[in-house]
């Protein structure tokens, strides 16, 4: 396999060329205003065999009740709250929390609008009835955080970003949406300024502070300080966008098992056939 | 190519065999969600109950409302058409059902808008028998629903429903 | 190319069939006695794996199709739906997203193969063409399949592409109007989009059916590069020897494949797109799926509207003249010991041109795409031409079979007949 080896020294030449250029790059960049990225945390749902922690997820859910959804709209089915692999709420919890949601139906037989308590099959009801009243109301429209999490990155760099694709310790870094967001709820660093973030691409966010400290009362004992909301907010989060993680990874790790299996069946069926040919 | 050994042939044969067996479990397993994505998806299957006002309805009206992408006939029957609905003979009937098995009040009857033949919807206050008649291929129903004449086979379905209210009943 | 055996039918039914359409006959032909050279290594394994990934896209499309909305309003929400409600919805979508990065990545690792071991060289030249047709419309489906979910960058990503034809002269402005169905990126754009992603791929298939005949009518080259003189001695029929090799390659694949679908399915996604399109506010920054980023950065290199767009087209119109733009009378850069650096320093270039396409257009990264947006050209415009001339080339074995007993050491035969150049047509 000489050309697999050749492959490879090419390869680590180009590495080596990149690096180079890229600190290079780098250097020149930066300046007084740099930015700090946000670090990474450690979540229960990250790596291969990684699982929401349901506790968390319902406690980021109360967040999101009290305090997120005052401006934000969560565009996502209240239904969701109980499916398998999502914060455990049974049925019956769902729906008499949907029953405490206004929701504009209609029309009726007399062809009125009306208004209604929720049903699980309901989507969360929006603050505003239009970005453009959100706006008006907040000066700059909040974004939908059904998907919040998995529409927020952060530049990695090179090399990082390849250690993040692989299945090495350290690696396999898909949360970088969630460390976004825990950093974003840390980083109002300026008592004076509100608006003022330490982690928001040009430290000006239209989203004054949103969280403080023994804000949200947890029922479990859990600490009620900043670093738990943000964290157990941002997890919510990427439950919410990413509701199948659990049996994706699960249908994932059989999928992975068979085709190994499977492709060392194939080697030695190959190996066999090719036995008595010189090649 | 086969070895003059007696053992190769059948671990060969065994290697083919496993490898053989082991694609095909591959791709039926591939197949599934490829045939189960057409299946009502979670949206649908959590498809919501719907809750009608019937205070408005007067007697002997038939209004048609929509339930799970269906029609769904609330008739509020007159005092003639529950006794016509009453008074039959349950055993001469091809889907023997008595009135009382098909409502919760007698006032109130609510069936599937669709006819069991072929599916179409039967036009109301129509037929023989003064319920429905199926213009598709001529089923007549009775003021209960129950199929009479033509060729569908059973009774119009009634949905699972409940009375919130006098005038207030929730579908599904 | 005749066959390591005949079909010869005994089941009156197929002696039936075979009489009225010789197809059992025919696929006997193509994909069981085909005659393939014994000296393949697995980068050969890339037609199969190619051929794999095109089913497996139009099978997943077809079906992500009976739940998608092409309509700018319904089509985010649509998609929404697929990931959260439908039943392996969110399998099925990451299989196809991702599955247009592995059809990629399998069709560079194939055309880098055929640039390797020179496989465009007489008699290939029209096999090697209908490949550049095949990238070049695969190219055309992905970029339209990539607007389809209508998020942020499907939309800025068509905005950026379809003013690439305001730049041509006179009729640009109109060409770009027509493209649209309007003023700008709109629904009636999603929809012609949506119509011709679905159409493509079966052309494609049709292509692809041009490519295999081409194929089989010239036979396969091989990393030495030369012709099967005896079919007995050089090759090995299709089944079992290369469908069983193709398989192992198939299964590797499936595996890196499998882990992008379940593990790191958004790794190659731009997050951006999980943010409905917003005709009034571009994000930060407009950047390509990954597979374009070596085109988009030569794009960017070129100061000139009409020139960078050009120079664009050009870097893919150019791998079509490849056969005539080689020289030299050696095909494998196995026996060629210049041209193997220089192909490596391509390679290098293509992905450093790729992660640069990737960068903000400014500052170094600018000057670093222009000098190797150069070296691309030159190495089909100087390098290939003037090689073939000034390149000595190692000795080529005369024969398929001589090149296998070479490689495992037999003494025997190898040098005698090594002197003399094999380039015969096959």
């Amino acid at each position: 396999m000489a050309f697999t080896k050749k492959f490879g020294i090419a390869a680590a030449a180009l590495l080596g060329v990149v690096v180079f250029s890229t600190a290079t790059l780098r250097a020149e960049e930066g300046g007084p205003e740099e930015q700090p990225k946000p670090a990474r945390q450690s979540w229960s749902f990250a790596g291969p065999f990684g699982a929401f922690d349901k506790a968390q997820l319902q406690r980021g859910f109360k967040i999101y009740k009290e305090v997120c959804s005052n401006c934000h709209e969560l565009h996502i089915p209240i239904r969701t709250l109980a499916q398998p692999g999502g914060p455990g709420f049974t049925e019956d919890q769902v729906k008499t929390l949907a029953a405490t949601y206004t929701v504009h139906d209609g029309p009726n037989l007399q062809g009125e609008m009306f208004d209604r308590p929720g049903r699980p099959s309901d989507y969360f009801p929006a603050p505003f009835p239009n970005p453009e009243a959100a706006a008006a109301s907040l000066g700059a429209p909040p974004p939908d955080m059904s998907l919040l999490a998995k529409a927020r990155k952060y530049e990695r760099g090179f090399p990082a970003f390849v250690f993040d694709a692989l299945p090495i310790p350290g690696g396999m870094y898909q949360e970088l949406g969630p460390d976004y967001i825990y950093a974003i709820l840390n980083g109002y660093t300026h008592d004076d300024d509100p608006n003022w973030n330490l982690y928001f691409p040009g430290h000006k966010i239209a989203m004054g502070k949103p969280l403080s400290p023994g804000q949200v009362e947890y029922a479990d004992g859990t600490p009620t300080t900043l670093d738990q909301y943000a964290k157990d907010v941002a997890a919510f989060l990427y439950w919410a966008a990413e509701p199948t993680l659990e049996q994706r990874k699960r249908v994932g790790i059989r999928v992975m098992i068979f085709l190994l299996v499977f492709a060392g069946l194939l080697y030695f069926t190959k190996k066999k056939i090719w036995a008595d040919v010189a090649h | 190519m086969a070895s003059a050994s007696t053992v190769a042939p059948t671990r060969r044969d065994f290697l083919f065999i496993a490898t053989g067996a082991m694609a095909a479990v591959g791709a039926a397993a591939v197949v599934w969600p490829l045939i189960n994505q057409m299946s009502p998806d979670a949206s649908t299957l959590a498809m919501a109950s719907t809750e009608v006002d019937i205070g408005s309805i007067p007697e002997g009206q038939i209004v048609t409302i929509k339930w799970r992408g269906k029609p769904v006939f609330l008739s509020h029957r007159t005092k003639k058409e529950i006794e016509e609905a009453q008074n039959v003979d349950v055993a001469t009937l091809r889907d023997p059902q008595p009135d009382s098995a098909r409502v919760k009040k007698p006032e109130w009857l609510i069936v599937i808008g669709v006819c069991t033949h072929l599916g179409c919807i039967p036009l109301g206050h129509e037929g023989e028998y003064g319920g429905w008649f199926c213009p598709c291929h001529g089923s007549v129903y009775d003021t209960s629903g129950r199929i009479r004449k033509g060729p569908a086979p059973l009774n119009l379905a009634v949905p699972d429903y409940a009375f919130l209210t006098d005038t207030k009943v929730r579908i599904g | 190319m005749h066959g390591h055996s005949t079909f010869e039918p005994k089941n009156g039914l197929v002696k039936w069939l075979e009489a009225r359409l010789p197809i059992l006959s025919f696929m006997h032909g193509s994909f069981v006695a085909y005659p393939t050279p014994k000296n393949l290594n697995y980068w050969w394994t890339f037609g199969a794996i190619l051929s794999f990934m095109l089913i497996a896209q139009i099978i997943t499309g077809v079906v992500l199709t009976m739940h998608y909305t092409p309509e700018s309003t319904m089509a985010f929400a649509s998609v929404e739906k697929i990931m959260r409600d439908v039943n392996w919805g969110w399998m099925l979508r990451y299989a196809h997203a991702n599955g247009a990065s592995m059809f990629f990545f399998a069709v560079y690792i194939h055309m880098f193969r055929g640039i390797y071991y020179g496989s465009y060289k007489a008699p290939r030249e029209v096999l090697w063409i209908l490949g550049v047709i095949i990238f070049l419309l695969m190219m055309a489906t992905g970029f339209m399949g990539y607007v389809l979910p209508w998020g942020q960058m499907s939309f800025w990503g068509a905005t950026v592409i379809t003013n690439l034809f305001s730049a041509i002269p006179l009729v640009g402005d109109q060409i770009t109007v027509w493209l649209w169905g309007g003023y700008s990126v709109d629904n009636p754009t999603l929809n012609r989009f949506f119509a011709l992603h679905y159409l493509l791929p079966f052309i494609i298939v049709a292509v692809v059916g041009l490519h295999v005949w081409a194929l089989h009518v010239v036979g396969q080259n091989n990393p030495d590069g030369v012709e099967v003189k005896d079919v007995d001695k050089d090759t090995v029929p299709f089944t079992p020897h290369a469908t069983m090799k193709d398989s192992l390659g198939l299964a590797v694949f499936l595996l890196l494949y499998a882990w992008f679908i379940f593990f790191i399915p958004n790794y190659l996604g731009d997050a951006d797109n999980y943010i409905q399109a917003n005709p009034m506010k571009t994000p930060p920054h407009i950047v390509p799926e990954w597979y374009f980023l070596p085109f988009y950065a030569i794009l960017r290199s070129i100061p000139n509207k009409l020139a960078g767009v050009i120079a664009m087209f050009s870097a893919i119109a150019v791998l079509a003249f490849l056969p005539w733009l080689d020289t030299s009378k050696v095909r494998s850069a196995k026996y060629r010991p210049i041209y193997k650096v220089f192909f490596w320093i391509f390679a290098a270039t293509a992905i450093g041109l790729g992660y640069l396409g990737a960068m903000p257009p400014e500052g170094g990264y600018v000057l670093t795409a222009r000098i190797l947006s150069v070296a691309y050209f030159s190495f089909f415009l100087i390098v290939l031409p003037l090689l073939g001339l000034f390149e000595k080339t190692k000795p080529v074995p005369p024969t398929i079979a001589d090149a296998v007993l070479a490689k495992h050491g037999s003494a025997s035969s190898v040098a005698a007949g090594a002197a003399s150049a094999p380039h015969t047509k096959g």
